[in-house]
């Protein structure tokens, strides 16, 4: 027995490695679920003096995409992420980050606008509050305002229909008080 | 020789253009040395191997002023600290604290050398305990008894 010792451990590190290929290492867990999500105060992109706060968004499931003019992969999450919303409705809420207001304009022009609202965050100090690394990132808030879950990187129909989809149905699910 | 020596210069200029380092954020250079310090022993998020000091990203610049006004602000080192690992969790902190979630990363390393100790030992005490059997011990062994063959009276 003693002599398989090695070919054992050599076989559980085999295993180690092997689970370690279908890990994303740049997917850092965010401390920010669970938690109620940070305030702020920003103006909507279409100016005209209005702005939103995280209050306006209580009551009612919400994503919340985070998103960029100059960013390549929201032009890869964009079509995937409008065509989720057709057949699943949710309440969306983009924040366009470190963007400015006439290159959001053009490009939403041009991919089309699913949002119900956008947040504009010119100097990322939201998307700081919010931990955002890597745009596009993507966070699902229950009726109480409380961050459920986090994507970083471009949404896929995958992680929509097994991850989001399930969860959206279960937070429609609970009990709004 | 001469152009020779206007290439160096040439090319020694270059060096020193490209040598630049990250702009200094704070007009104030006590709260500037202090930030430095701080991005040091912070992990930057987007270049996942170099510290916020080190990196030229976009958001290790929006922390690294973040960072300058918190001190100006008043705020202490924990303080900022705390901050960034709210927003990023203690992946930001390049010495994180030992808590029950990072507990197997501070102990691994010595997990691993007891284990190896132990192996060590026991293989060791596995040896010693079977008696040689080998060519030489037999061959030994053989001619010891023909030499007492040899000395035994006739």
């Amino acid at each position: 027995m003693t002599r398989f010792w090695p070919l054992l451990a050599f076989a559980l590190l085999c295993v180690f490695l092997y689970i370690g290929l279908f890990r994303d290492p740049r997917e850092i867990p965010s401390p920010l679920i669970g938690k109620p999500a940070p305030s702020y105060q920003l103006p909507t992109l279409e100016g005209e003096g209005k702005t939103l706060t995280q209050e306006d968004l209580k009551g009612q499931v919400t994503l919340i995409n985070v998103f960029a003019s100059w960013c390549v992969s929201c032009r890869d999450e964009h079509p995937v992420l409008t065509a989720f919303l057709k057949t699943r409705p949710t309440q969306v809420i983009g924040l366009d980050y470190k963007d400015t207001r006439a290159e959001a304009k053009k490009w939403l022009d041009e991919m089309g606008n699913p949002y119900q609202a956008i947040l504009f965050d010119a100097e990322g100090r939201v998307g700081i509050d919010f931990g955002v690394y890597g745009v596009p990132e993507t966070f699902v808030i229950d009726r109480h305002g409380v961050i459920r879950y986090k994507a970083t990187g471009p949404l896929t129909s995958e992680t929509l229909q097994k991850v989001i989809r399930p969860l959206l149905d279960r937070l429609d699910q609970e009990p709004s008080s | 020789m001469k152009r020779m020596a206007w290439i160096f210069a040439f090319f020694f200029t270059l060096g020193l253009a490209s040598a630049e380092e990250a702009q200094p954020l704070s007009a104030h250079p006590k709260t500037e040395a202090r930030m430095m310090t701080l991005a040091n022993v912070l992990r930057c998020l987007v270049c996942q191997n170099q510290t916020l000091a080190d990196s030229h990203a976009d958001l290790a610049v929006d922390l690294r002023r973040q960072i300058s006004e918190m001190i100006e602000a008043g705020q202490s080192d924990d303080d900022i600290k705390a901050y960034m690992v709210a927003r990023y969790g203690d992946f930001v902190l390049y010495d994180p604290p030992m808590k029950p979630t990072t507990v197997l990363l501070w102990v691994g390393p010595f997990l691993l050398v007891l284990l190896g100790l132990g192996l060590l030992i026991r293989t060791r005490r596995e040896s010693g305990d079977t008696p040689r059997r080998s060519i030489e011990n037999d061959a030994l062994e053989r001619a010891r008894r023909a030499l007492l063959e040899d000395q035994k009276p006739q």
